[in-house]
């Protein structure tokens, strides 16, 4: 059973490996080998969960070469990890297999293997991502991510996509750029790299009093660095535009799975290195709190004032990553379980309606005003059927997966004083804000069309693969919401690994 | 009932339908019935080119640029801060003259093989952070690949920009430096482990012979010589290799997998020595070359061949 413990540095090399291996291919057969690398990566993160569940300490350590820890380098897997790790697998899977007739269409086809060997690369770097236990690989890795998430944006034919992803690679190295001048600084006064000593060494510099001041700015500065990344307000602007050029499988990947990676990382971050306590006394969190409620509503403002499907979409991922970043910034175990539970939901629904609302915006020539869009439900029923599931599941409706999180945020924000009530009252602003865009495009692809826009001659016909996908997603997301419980529990197992065990 | 014929119930109504200017609902109104492929995406570019420069206006209006201003302005502010409270750079008592600095600089050279205790660093002892450098490269030359190939079926984008192809000095000092700078590039790649150098900086120059090559005697015929087929084939390998040899040192790394690695360090200073990280110094050194040598043909040319 040890062998498992290899898994996690496979996973890693083997992702890499093949995207050199697509590298040789010629043509778009490249694919397949994303699909088999997928479907092997989900496999080897199950059985690293279950090999966790049932040892002793849950956790290990895994040696990257010959030296221990401050010396060599290292990755580490507990139970959020490879979970967090398995989510993105089955999303990225998802959406490369359910928007692979679109990619066929919108990116040239001698250049469709590099959707593939970024895809791969990707996975390879939120591998890295979720198992380092070390701050610099991280950062390596986070550049990997960047080029790949860019590279996944101005493949589409698009000239609006290539300002798409300048605007987003422009957003994306200040991101990056800060948490490198961050680590440079933690790496001045701590002397060291790997999670455990940096850990230990932050708690005695913390107690001590010695560096608070370079402490406190190298900590933000990674902290802001990797919530510019990952889309917190103010720095979201780059969203719209960014996942409504794109096409619908990569804006899926972006939205749904790299924003997440980030996100997950600054929690490896703010619990392996900076610590649960220091965390809570560096009053970081307060900073995360106020743009976390600011976000939810500007989102959904700029939601509301959008008139194109995909804009509005992308606006309400801003405010989806809102609610993350209000339940990092409560700082409570049970606000953290809630944010956790908020990145599964949110990266499980909004691949799926980035892709249900490509399927209704092909049956009108790919016009994406909400005008032309009226009556597109009719003429393509699963698609619409699982966009008013995505919707139903942003807004919180229950038996669907978004309506966990914003369960456990109502319950998490009770006894913080004046918290509990900004917290409640933004999450109802933030819910009615919701109810009202997503309630605006569902009127109006199920209302029909005043006059019989030109849409008779469009040839319009539904990839089977399409179909199939966005019904499994809708089935994954109810599954999700009414079998919520076991994965509520593994969370708060790996939370616990994630404070107590070094 | 009150709401019903208001303003608010029209606006409401209004949002709700997508609120379309007059002229764009009369556009679509009296659309003839029939479109065409041609005719979406003629359409299509109307509103993209309407998009970007909606985004353009959004991207250039004052108060983004203002809080740019701030945003950079307070950054500087706290960094430059900042600097007053740090440890004093390449002090005795700095946190980084630590254990971990001891045993880099105490028993590199005996553990890794390596006398250049850089080389011993990055390649042995921190090999999985050079094992994503090396991949930061090859994300960085496919992106560069997919966004400015251009297509074989297109003709060869000529610029009108001064080549150095019919002079004569040129040609014969180029001639005549090639061979010594890709001497010296093989030199220091292979000599990494051993002195100042290695994969980085032997690539790099490496790379930079081909590109004056290529500058002297043309796109054309430097195309011919070095074709993207062993481009591609040295990049391939030489990822592949780094891939599966670290992959090696990884695993036996691990007591609990039960095999030992094979690799020794070897004597420190023979020039085959350092276990790994002489073929390891040659991989990054071949993949830094080939990304360098692309860039510029893609960039000058627009395509490998």
């Amino acid at each position: 059973m040890d062998f498992i413990m290899n898994l996690p540095f496979a996973t890693i090399v083997f992702s890499l490996f093949s995207a050199v291996i697509c590298f040789a291919f010629k043509d778009n057969k490249a694919r397949f080998i994303s699909y088999f690398l997928l479907i092997a990566s989900g496999i080897m993160s199950v059985s690293v969960v279950f090999y966790n569940l049932t040892s002793e300490t849950g956790y290990f350590v895994y040696r990257m070469g010959h030296y221990d820890a401050p010396i060599g380098n290292e990755i580490s897997a507990g139970l959020l990890e490879p979970s967090f790790l398995l989510l993105f697998e089955v999303v990225m899977l998802l959406s490369l297999s359910g928007g692979s007739h679109r990619i066929m269409q919108d990116v040239e086809e001698a250049k469709q293997k590099y959707f593939c060997i970024m895809v791969n690369l990707t996975h390879a770097a939120l591998a890295a991502l979720c198992y380092t236990n070390d701050i610099f690989t991280g950062y390596v890795f986070i550049e990997v991510c960047t080029i790949a998430s860019c590279s996944l944006l101005m493949l589409s034919k698009k000239t609006r996509a290539l300002v798409a992803a300048t605007r987003y690679m422009i957003f994306s190295l200040i991101g990056s750029s800060l948490v490198l001048v961050g680590i440079i600084l933690l790496y001045a006064i701590t002397g060291h790299l790997l999670f455990p000593q940096l850990y230990s060494t932050i708690q005695e510099l913390w107690a001590t009093g010695e560096y608070t001041f370079p402490l406190t700015i190298a900590l933000g500065l990674i902290v802001s660095g990797l919530a510019i990344k990952s889309g917190m307000f103010p720095f979201h602007f780059w969203m719209p535009d960014t996942y409504g050029t794109a096409t619908p499988s990569a804006s899926g990947i972006l939205s749904g799975v790299i924003s997440k990676g980030y996100i997950f990382l600054l929690l490896k971050i703010i619990f392996r290195v900076i610590g649960y306590e220091v965390f809570l006394q560096s009053n970081i969190q307060y900073v995360l709190f106020i743009f976390g409620i600011c976000g939810m509503i500007v989102g959904s403002v700029s939601a509301i004032k959008t008139n194109n499907i995909n804009f509005m979409i992308a606006c309400s991922s801003a405010a989806q990553i809102g609610y993350i970043y209000m339940g990092l910034g409560l700082g409570t175990k049970g606000a953290i379980i809630a944010a956790l539970f908020q990145i599964v939901a949110h990266a499980l629904t909004k691949p799926m309606l980035f892709l249900s609302a490509s399927g209704l915006s092909d049956t009108v020539g790919r016009r994406q005003d909400f005008a032309s869009l009226r009556s597109s439900a009719y003429n393509n029923k699963i698609a619409a059927f699982s966009y008013s599931a995505g919707a139903l599941s942003m807004v919180g409706i229950p038996i669907f997966a978004g309506f966990i999180p914003k369960l456990l945020f109502s319950t998490s924000a009770f006894g913080h004083g004046i918290q509990t009530y900004l917290m409640l009252i933004v999450l109802a602003i933030s819910t009615i804000l919701n109810v009202l865009y997503f309630l605006r495009t569902l009127v109006n692809i199920y209302s029909p069309a005043k006059v019989e826009l030109t849409r008779k001659n469009i040839t319009f016909k539904t990839a089977p693969a399409f179909s199939m996908i966005v019904l499994v997603m809708s089935a994954v997301n109810i599954a999700v919401g009414l079998h919520s419980q076991p994965i509520i529990s593994l969370f708060e197992k790996g939370l616990e690994l994630f404070i107590n065990i070094r | 009932m009150l709401m019903k014929n208001n303003k608010f119930s029209s606006l409401l109504k209004e949002w709700y339908e997508g609120n379309l200017s007059f002229d764009e609902r009369m556009n679509i109104e009296t659309e003839k019935p029939v479109i065409k492929k041609e005719e979406t995406t003629e359409k299509q570019k109307i509103y993209l080119v309407k998009d970007v420069e909606n985004a353009e206006e959004k991207l250039t209006s004052k108060g983004y640029k203002f809080f740019s201003v701030i945003f950079c302005v307070i950054l500087a502010v706290i960094l430059v801060g900042t600097v007053n409270f740090m440890p004093l750079f390449a002090d005795d008592n700095t946190p980084t003259t630590n254990e971990v600095y001891e045993h880099y600089v105490g028993e590199g050279r005996d553990q890794t093989g390596a006398v250049n205790t850089v080389a011993g660093m990055i390649l042995d002892y921190r090999a999985f952070d050079t094992l994503g450098e090396s991949f930061v490269l090859f994300t960085a030359t496919c992106a560069v690949l997919l966004l400015l190939e251009q297509s074989k079926d297109k003709p060869i984008k000529k610029r009108e920009t001064f080549t150095y192809t019919n002079d004569p000095i040129v040609r014969l000092v180029v001639k005549l430096l090639t061979p010594i700078i890709i001497v010296f590039g093989i030199y220091v790649l292979f000599n990494g482990h051993l002195s100042p150098g290695g994969g980085f900086s032997g690539g790099s120059v490496l790379g930079a012979g081909f590109i004056l090559f290529a500058m002297a005697y043309g796109e054309d015929f430097a195309a011919k010589v070095i074709t993207p087929k062993i481009i591609r084939v040295i990049t391939i390998c030489s990822l592949s290799f780094y891939c599966l040899a670290k992959s090696y040192s990884f695993f036996t790394g691990n007591e609990f997998n039960g095999i030992h690695s094979i690799i020794t360090p070897g004597t420190p200073g023979n020039i085959v020595s350092g276990g790994l990280i002489l073929p390891l110094n040659i991989a990054v050194g071949f993949v830094v070359c080939c990304t360098m040598y692309s860039f510029y043909m893609i960039f000058k040319r627009g395509r490998l061949d």
